[in-house]
């Protein structure tokens, strides 16, 4: 029996674990997939939002300010790449001005510092790329990007340094609330928990309808993006977003925290809760859009596209908390954009609720810290020359357009939670996320991996159990 | 920090020819560096035959071509370095290199040659829609894995992009077990060479759809299948025309681009049409001393004139590292028009030039019975009847010294495709 069972691994359930890992109290996470970050937190902006979107005096908005607050601090302590890049909300009409003005002051209330209105000619000066027909710009000096994977990834790899559990490839099938506590049934067997975190992204709506009657009801809201190699990643230096419509903020184009240039999303309503498929109109869309508000961008150098899905509940809030009618169920539901951003504060918030809860006390030997696969282009000449004295494997690129050694990869492979898949290598080291999207180091990295793990090639997967890259050996069916 | 005369990155067919021809041409001292395990470069994992016609008068596999050249390369006792990666090169010719023994270093150059290749286009870079599962491989990738290491990467096959190596591939996986069900091209033309369509297509009973392309991929783990359909003139899929095929594999055989990232951090100006650098008759990019050669520069058809190319690089590194230099000089401009896509070389310095030069050139449609035209300013003073020309097939005309000297004011030459 645990005393809490988190389902999830996606950034708010690492989040949740790593907050909670503080405490002494016996932790398990639960993962469908073969590995933390495949859900909503690997397709996304990877914004880390200044907070002026959300209504004021929302959990949004709270969490928000309290997420992007944080950000920073984290990002040092668990050695993910973060940048405070700062936003810019651009105005193409004069009679929208009103509407710009509005967000500044729904960002004053809910706590943004730094916000001012900018005029043309600043915001050009800022960003020479910027549309023609820009009039002005809400600037927010505290937006900022994030490295998504990475984030996710340290949360999850120091709480399970502190002590969580993580059991993948396990899918909740059913959940029993029997005397007091909860019976879970999944795909490996039956977990035991007296308090279960309900993180499940775009399946939060389901589990938690397991357990209570008071109905929840979460939309996946596909996003489409295309992706710009690095040579157009100094198109923009901040984060343009247009100023909100009806459907949350727009087509943004942002540097990405690696360099890379991002444009997108769409917002579509779906019915399928793994419809991660682009579209021709969804791609399409993105183009059109991203024109508007920034000119020229070589769309000539997309490398990928790809979409990732919102947890969109009906009353567009995050519903954190114990559920009413079912004590010991907490939710961390509903988090959609600014769900990244908050991150930190739902993690935080969530181990308040149930060290208040469960009364909890901290632990003495929490290790806070976490270092990251070690990036040798960081380092000194000296320092890597001798990096590469004792350890070859740092002389030896495998992923050529990022720059990946093996070395990294193998870091990437052994440490906690480490890679098992060619898409765990790719989010923890960028291997396969260049210009030429693993055309190159596929090959090679399954060797590693195949290497590494002490299983047979034909075992590697691209992300987890069904997509082995590989069928099987020549003519062997003739 | 050692230094070398001739500096050549790549080991590939271009790199290889290049250090031979320098070597022949008097310089001793030679470095290739090479990132793969072994030199020959691409040749290694195409063990088709067909390479070498043109330099050998016999056709022979890839590793055969790659290991006539290699051959060379060790007779001649040029210095290589395997499984070394460039990381760098400094305006003033500093080669900065990586590899496991040596770890990071740095070496000086007099002159260095390019010959890094090219890699494939990506599908992100086609924007095809659908999802992201395992079974999209580029079809180099694809040859790597049958090829080099045996294993077989899909048992049902499409393939998109009809060219060179999605050709030999679907092949190649059909001898190997694989059901290929057919190659989708965008354009009304193949991308390929057409005796690559005959053997590996049509010898095979696998249709070739031109006109069409993949609008969905299917499946969310593996890919489960494809949806393909028929295209207008302007490559835009025609609604209704859709068909579902089912598969487990999506070869993509889209393109190459030349891999020029050394070149872009040298600032070297680039050519917008081949992603390759800019060069004169010499092969000399805009960094004086930094020659270039093989796909790095342009993407080319047949390996021999990689290596007839190549040599040329490696004969005029010499010649910049033993003549003097820096006197300004004259120069022809190279125009490509009317269905000419690009030239190499961009511009020609008629003192430097050899008593011949051979232009290469891509078109870009499918001409039949025309003239390969040649204007010296407004004046035709060459043309080739051609009973075809396509994209799929590079062209070439070659320009004498002796008729160039005959008009000593030409300020361009202009390149086109004319109506016989």
């Amino acid at each position: 029996m645990y005393d809490v069972i988190i389902i999830g691994g996606g950034v708010s359930g690492a989040a949740s674990a790593r907050e909670l890992s503080r405490y002494k109290v016996n932790v398990c996470l639960l993962e469908k997939e073969h590995d933390v970050c495949c859900g909503t937190t690997k397709a996304n902006s990877a914004i880390v939002h200044a907070g002026y979107d959300a209504a004021n005096g929302s959990l949004m908005a709270k969490l928000n300010v309290r997420g992007n607050e944080m950000m920073e601090q984290l990002s040092k302590e668990l050695d993910f790449p973060f940048k405070r890049n700062g936003s810019l909300v651009i105005c193409r009409d004069e009679e929208d001005m009103p509407n710009l003005q509005a967000l500044y002051e729904r960002g004053v209330q809910n706590g943004v510092k730094d916000l001012r209105i900018i005029s043309r000619e600043e915001l050009v000066e800022m960003e020479p790329n910027i549309t023609d027909d820009a009039v002005a710009a809400l600037y927010a000096p505290t937006g900022g990007i994030v490295c998504p994977f990475n984030l996710n990834i340290a949360l999850a790899e120091n709480a399970n340094v502190n002590g969580v559990e993580f059991k993948f490839n396990t899918e909740v099938i059913d959940i029993k609330k029997v005397d007091d506590h909860f019976e879970i049934q999944t795909n490996n067997g039956v977990y035991e928990a007296k308090c279960i975190v309900n993180a499940a992204g775009v399946y939060a709506d389901k589990l938690h309808n397991m357990v209570s009657e008071n109905k929840i009801h979460i939309t996946p809201r596909r996003g489409d993006y295309c992706l710009l190699d690095k040579t157009a990643g100094g198109h923009v230096s901040k984060t343009i977003f247009a100023l909100p419509g009806k459907y949350g903020k727009g087509i943004l184009v942002t540097p990405t925290v690696h360099g890379n240039l991002l444009i997108g999303p769409t917002a579509i309503d779906i019915e399928d809760k793994e419809g991660i498929n682009t579209t021709a109109e969804g791609l399409q869309e993105v183009i059109s859009k991203a024109g508007a508000s920034v000119k020229n961008i070589p769309m000539r150098q997309v490398i990928t596209s790809f979409a990732g899905l919102r947890a969109h509940e009906d009353g567009h809030e995050f519903i954190i908390g114990e559920v009413e009618d079912c004590e010991g169920f907490f939710d961390c539901a509903g988090i959609e954009s600014p769900g990244l951003s908050s991150a930190p504060a739902i993690g935080e918030m969530v181990a308040n609720i149930l060290k208040e809860k469960m009364g909890l006390e901290e632990k003495e030997d929490f290790i806070a810290t976490r270092k990251g696969v070690l990036d040798p282009e960081e380092l000194s000449l000296e320092e890597r020359k001798q990096l590469i004295k004792e350890n070859p494997a740092y002389g030896n690129i495998i992923c050529r357009c990022e720059m990946v050694t093996e070395g990294e990869i193998i870091d990437a492979i052994k440490r906690p939670l480490g890679a098992t898949s060619l898409d765990g290598v790719k989010r923890r080291t960028r291997a396969g996320m260049g210009r030429c999207q693993s055309g190159f180091c596929a090959p090679r990295t399954m060797e590693i991996l195949a290497r590494e793990l002490g299983v047979d090639m034909s075992e590697i997967t691209k992300s987890g159990k069904g997509s082995e890259i590989i069928v099987g050996t020549n003519k062997d069916r003739l | 920090m050692k230094s070398y005369d001739i500096v050549i990155v790549g080991g590939g067919p271009a790199g290889l020819a290049a250090a031979a021809s320098a070597k022949e041409n008097g310089i001793d001292s030679i470095l290739i560096l090479e990132r793969d395990r072994e030199l020959g470069g691409i040749l290694n994992q195409c063990i088709h035959n067909g390479f070498g016609l043109h330099t050998f008068k016999e056709e022979l596999t890839g590793p055969e071509y790659a290991g006539r050249f290699i051959e060379k390369v060790e007779d001649l006792g040029i210095e290589y370095m395997l499984n070394t990666m460039v990381m760098d090169i400094s305006t003033d010719k500093v080669v900065t290199a990586m590899n496991r023994e040596e770890g990071l270093f740095e070496i000086q150059a007099k002159a260095i040659i390019l010959a890094m290749g090219c890699r494939e286009r990506p599908r992100g870079a086609l924007n095809t829609p659908g999802y992201r599962p395992a079974g999209i491989f580029s079809a180099g990738t694809a040859q790597r894995l049958v090829n080099m290491e045996g294993y077989l990467p899909g048992r049902e096959v499409v393939i998109l992009g009809s060219g060179d190596i999605g050709l030999i591939m679907a092949r190649r996986m059909t001898i190997e077990g694989a059901k290929v069900k057919l190659v989708a091209e965008l354009m009304p033309y193949s991308g390929g060479l057409k005796r690559n369509i005959v053997q590996c297509l049509d010898d095979f009973n696998i249709p070739l759809k031109l006109s069409h392309t993949v609008v969905d991929i299917d499946g969310k783990d593996r890919v489960k299948g494809i949806t393909l359909a028929q295209v207008d003139e302007r490559n835009k899929p025609i609604p209704g025309t859709e068909e579902y095929i089912p598969c487990d594999t999506l070869l993509l055989s889209c393109g190459l681009i030349p891999e020029n990232e050394l070149s872009r951090g040298l600032g070297i100006d680039m050519e917008a049409v081949t992603n390759g650098p800019i060069v004169n008759e010499s092969l000399e990019t805009s960094a004086e001393g930094v020659f270039a050669c093989g796909n790095v520069l342009h993407v080319h058809d047949l390996v021999d004139f990689v290596s007839e190319e190549a040599a040329m690089a490696g004969k005029n590194a010499v010649r910049y590292i033993k003549e003097a230099r820096n006197e300004e000089v004259a120069r022809i401009d190279m125009v490509p028009t009317d269905g000419v896509r690009y030239t190499v070389p961009k511009y020609i310095r008629l003192e430097k030039m050899e008593d011949t030069l051979t232009v290469r050139f891509r078109v870009g449609g499918v001409y039949k019975n025309c003239y390969i035209s040649t204007y010296f300013d407004g004046e035709r003073v060459m043309k080739r009847k051609r009973p075809v020309v396509a994209p799929g097939e590079m062209e070439e005309i070659k320009l004498s010294k002796a008729k160039l000297a005959e008009y000593p004011n030409l300020k361009t030459i202009t390149v086109k495709i004319e109506e016989a």
